[in-house]
């Protein structure tokens, strides 16, 4: 009889036998070893000189979870699965995280959303956060659009590598909201205990719930399970590869906090009446990180064929001035390039050195304390709905809170 | 009775998944508050374990130490296992005669009481089918795996628990046996030997709390686990009593059947019957808004509490881990300010036969709630016999219910690390360079010149390689050993015996040198006493000259005398075996110039 991953097996090496779940082979390791799960739960590696099946695996059917009663009184939340781990679950058997793929699996992992909310949940699809791409913000967009009609609020469950270029794509996109879209990830993935997803997930309902009219995004304020903050989804950033509090709000104040009770910090959006989407993007927009000794004849392949250039610069917004011919060819040939800065925290300005004076006048707009991947969205959303006269006055406008004339010492 | 244990030894590497130091710290420069929630598995059940710590409710705040880092608190991945810590492992392996796995996968087991900031421990089996042999037989050892050990408990509240993050980390090497022992004594032994073996690799941590073991004991029915068994001489004793208390247990069961006793579901509020009362917990409670509440046993009297029956305690303990202290029964009560009249009340309410018992919990009434139902739970299996749990040693030999049994499906693979294949080209490398065994070690410290119950002493505190050194360079073999022995582990003996070689001091002051050191003084200040040196030569000369007539007289006879006077004045400060040669000399040097 075939021998399948899931049966139970006899496997036969040189140091003796061992018995267990034959385990479907990782993608590394060598050809030669094969993965038991031991009765004792431990997987182990061995190189096996004969396999005896002992018994077949069961075959196991999805579990079903149990009917959702609506209760009154609660709003309906609007769950948009994107992908990524933040609701999942683990099959203890095979090790295998499942990601929550209905509303059910999300109530399953996270119970205590019942009493928040009565929750639609609905996968639009399932990918990795680095696979993102315009197109699917524009996917998310529109399903945002169509949950208008039966929802009080958004929660989008994201990958949180690229969640902050989502959110900015949303803000824009979403010129008007009826409603909160909160996006939402977790840095430890739901299948451990410690995860904070859970956190994060009661958190963002929350949001979902309050008379908020912006995208934003809520992630846990510290390293304890003590709060989130809400970032306005065109100024938060992605500052630390693992911890939990990595979100930042930078070149601003985090909107808010949420402990038990979701509380403002200041000033926002509240809900308008409708909802008003614009969901073109321009994807000939390339996003530049400028370093010493980058050649020209980089750049300009770089900028070859598109509509627009963002920059990181160095420091107040510079490129090294052996750029500035291929950046003023471009420019006068209609490409709009804007500037913003490597060092993230702070406004450019391209007054104070000359060659920051000389970028000016070959055409490159500064773009204040825009983040650059703000800025990179902007840009293909300005050129998708707006001509280019328009585009460049608007990029250097506050249109979704992505740029403020006041910083401050924090 | 079936007994195995399982030996927890930590080890002195960097951590195992990260680069700290595996050692304790006081130096603590924060914390971080979390919370833990049981993961559900695919069967929609939550391991049984895991819900019991999460109906506490509980929050952990870790305690940051300087050697902890964001591995520790669970905001950055793993790095690759220590490579120091796994060729330790497979050195012991290999010394338990144990199979090498090919591949070592790094497995996640759910542990959700805080003690890890992931809310599981990383833990991989290297080596399975292993045995060791002692007097009493072969015990077998059916796997040996490499973990991290949990964060060190500080201060435990009802609704939160301290943690610190120094020990989270530190490599173990667990070792777990099958129950093949038959008494406390084997199980001991057993101990010992794998002890022995652990520290012959130099690489384990020393000291209060680096070793640990965990005893299984069944009697036929039910698996108790007792955790963290640290003292060796006290495990008989420990043993001793978990057998007793099974007995106990099995008989109360029997009873129970016999007696076709009942546990109802049905709650009684009882707390009116309370209103004046006197007993100073109850009243407490109340006042506090609590609630008095009760449960019947039906057919259970007699076996809550009698010379010979304990099962109250048994349903006292299930309570106490969710912080309830004010649980009474039937077989106790009237006492505690609880009035014979209050308990006449309790049973008309009850409605209670002279065969039957009760329950009472006093608290705030949703914790008295959850409490009734640990009681209905713990009071039904007591009709089964003895449950599996989890129980915690005491200094009185006794022990105390932890929490259920773990599941055995609390395990599923640590994906932030890969799996490491361990080629037999390197299994062979490991066996080349691998430690002697302790026998043979005490065999070799024998043939230097020590009693075999010395040289296991010597080996026991790890001193083997210094001792041997030592007794190979200068000699005084049994001295040395002496010297460690009284002595302690952190001195350098070296110089001591380089010194007493040199004739600086004699060797009845070694003693007393060893004890200055061990006490914190340094050993130049204390050889610079013995600088102001006599001049062996000169004492002896003037002895000789003051004695040369009875020299004369007595001729061999007059040495012994004279050893006497020339030690009177010379013990401690020159080594008597040189006064002895020197004046031999002398006196031999008188004898034939008078002949």
């Amino acid at each position: 009889m075939n021998i399948e991953p899931g049966d139970y097996v006899e496997v036969a090496t040189s140091k003796g036998s061992v018995r267990g779940i034959l385990l479907p082979r990782p993608e590394y390791g060598e050809g030669n070893i094969v993965v038991i799960k031991l009765d004792n739960g431990y997987n182990v590696g061995v190189i096996a000189k004969e396999i005896r099946l002992i018994r077949k695996g069961e075959r196991k059917e999805r579990e079903r979870r149990g009917e959702i009663k609506n209760l009154k009184g609660l709003p309906t939340i609007s769950i948009i699965g994107t992908g990524g781990t933040i609701a999942s679950y683990v099959d203890y058997k095979t090790g295998a995280v499942n990601p929550a793929l209905t509303a059910e699996d999300f109530i399953f992992t996270v119970p205590e959303i019942v009493k928040e909310a009565n929750i639609r949940a609905e996968m639009v699809f399932n990918i990795l956060s680095e696979d993102m791409k315009p197109e699917y913000w524009i996917k998310i967009a529109r399903k945002i659009k169509d949950e208008a009609k039966f929802s009080n609020g958004i929660v989008i469950p994201h990958g949180t590598d690229t969640m902050s270029y989502t959110s900015a794509s949303l803000s824009f996109m979403l010129e008007k909201l009826p409603f909160p879209v909160v996006l939402v990830g977790s840095q430890r993935s739901s299948d451990r205990p410690s995860s904070d997803a859970y956190m994060n997930l009661i958190s963002a309902v929350k949001v979902a719930k309050t008379d908020l009219g912006e995208v934003v995004v809520v992630m846990h304020a510290t390293s304890s399970d003590d709060k989130c903050l809400i970032h306005r989804g065109t100024r938060v950033r992605k500052m630390h590869t693992s911890r939990r509090d990595a979100f930042k709000s930078v070149n601003s104040r985090p909107m808010g906090e949420v402990g038990e009770e979701v509380k403002f910090y200041g000033e926002y959006r509240k809900r308008d009446d409708k909802l008003v989407l614009r969901d073109k993007m321009d994807e000939k927009v390339s996003l530049i990180y400028f370093y010493p000794g980058m050649k020209s004849d980089l750049l300009e392949s770089l900028l070859d064929g598109m509509h627009g250039a963002i920059i990181m610069g160095t420091g107040l917004g510079h490129v090294s001035s052996d750029l500035l011919p291929i950046l003023r060819k471009n420019i006068r040939d209609g490409v709009v390039v804007g500037m913003t800065s490597q060092c993230l925290y702070g406004r450019v300005n391209l007054n104070v050195y000359s060659t920051g004076r000389e970028l000016k006048n070959a055409g490159v707009i500064p773009l204040e304390d825009m983040l650059p991947e703000v800025a990179y969205v902007k840009l293909m959303w300005l050129l998708g709905n707006y001509d280019l006269s328009k585009v460049k006055k608007l990029m250097r406008e506050n249109l979704r809170g992505e740029i403020s004339n006041r910083r401050f010492l924090e | 009775m079936k007994c195995g244990i399982e030996i927890h030894q930590q080890l002195n590497t960097k951590k195992l998944f990260c680069d700290c130091d595996s050692r304790l710290s006081d130096n603590v420069i924060g914390k971080v508050i979390r919370i833990l929630r049981p993961t559900q598995s695919e069967m929609g059940e939550v391991d049984r374990a895991a819900v019991e710590e999460s109906l506490k409710k509980r929050k952990y705040i870790y305690e940051i130490t300087d050697n902890s880092c964001l591995v520790e608190l669970d905001e950055e991945p793993p790095h690759e296992m220590n490579l120091e810590a796994i060729e330790t492992a497979l050195k012991v392996s290999l010394m338990l005669n144990a199979k090498i796995v090919d591949e070592i996968h790094v497995m996640r087991k759910i542990v959700i009481d805080g003690s890890n900031t992931s809310g599981f421990q990383r833990t991989a089996l290297v080596a399975m089918n292993g045995y060791v042999d002692t007097k009493f037989g072969r015990v077998k050892i059916p796997t040996i795996c490499l973990e991290e050990e949990a964060a060190r408990k500080i201060e435990e509240k009802d609704n939160y628990v301290v943690y610190r993050l120094d020990r989270l980390g530190i490599p173990l090497i667990e070792i777990a046996t099958s129950p093949d022992m038959k008494s406390g004594e084997e199980v001991k032994e057993v101990a010992q030997k794998i002890g022995y073996i652990l520290r012959a690799t130099k690489k384990v941590r020393r000291g209060a709390g680096t070793i640990r073991q965990d005893l299984n004991i069944s009697t036929g029915q039910g698996r108790v686990e007792i955790k963290g068994v640290s003292k060796l001489n006290m495990i008989p004793k420990w043993v001793e009593n978990e057998v007793k208390r099974q007995e106990m247990l099995k008989e109360v069961a029997e009873i129970l059947k016999e007696r076709d006793a009942r546990v109802h579901k049905e709650i009684y509020d009882l707390t009116d019957i309370f209103t004046n009362t006197k007993s100073k917990i109850i009243a407490r409670e109340i006042k506090n808004g609590g609630v008095v509440l009760g449960l019947k046993l039906e057919r259970f009297a007699g076996l809550l509490k009698s010379d010979k029956f304990r099962l109250g305690r048994e349903l006292a303990e299930r309570v106490r881990v969710i912080g309830i202290r004010g649980l009474f029964h039937g077989d106790e009560l009237p006492a505690y300010g609880i009035s014979g009249k209050e308990v006449e009340k309790i049973r008309k309410k009850l409605n209670l036969g002279d065969d039957d018992s009760f329950v009472i919990i006093a608290g705030p009434e949703e914790k008295v709630r959850l409490g009734m139902e640990k009681v209905i739970e713990r009071a039904k299996m007591a009709i089964h016999g003895v449950p599996d749990e989890t129980r915690a040693p005491k200094d009185d030999g006794s022990s105390i219910y932890m929490r259920p049994l773990p599941g055995a499906e609390r395990m599923y693979p640590e994906t932030d690390i890969p799996p490491i294949r361990i080629p037999n080209s390197y299994i062979e490398k490991l066996k080349r360079e691998l430690p002697k065994m302790p026998e043979e070690r005490v065999k070799d410290l024998v043939s230097l010149g020590i009693s075999e119950q010395d040289a296991w002493q010597i080996l026991h505190m790890g001193m083997e390689d210094e001792f041997e050194k030592i007794a190979k360079k200068y000699g005084y073999p049994t001295i040395v050993a002496r010297a460690m022995i009284n002595g302690c582990r952190d001195i350098d003996y070296e110089p001591v015996f380089k010194y007493l070689n040199e004739g600086k001091f004699a060797k009845e002051a070694v003693d007393d040198i060893v004890l200055r050191m061990c006490n914190g003084e340094k050993f130049e200040d204390i050889l610079s006493e013995f600088k102001e040196s006599v001049n062996v030569d000169e004492v002896i000369e003037r002895i000789v000259k003051n004695k040369i007539e009875f020299i004369r007289e007595r001729r061999e006879n007059a040495f012994k005398p004279l050893m006497g006077i020339a030690m009177k004045e010379l013990r401690g400060k020159v080594d008597g075996r040189i006064v002895s040669e020197k004046l031999r000399e002398k006196v031999e040097k008188i004898i034939e110039s008078s002949s």
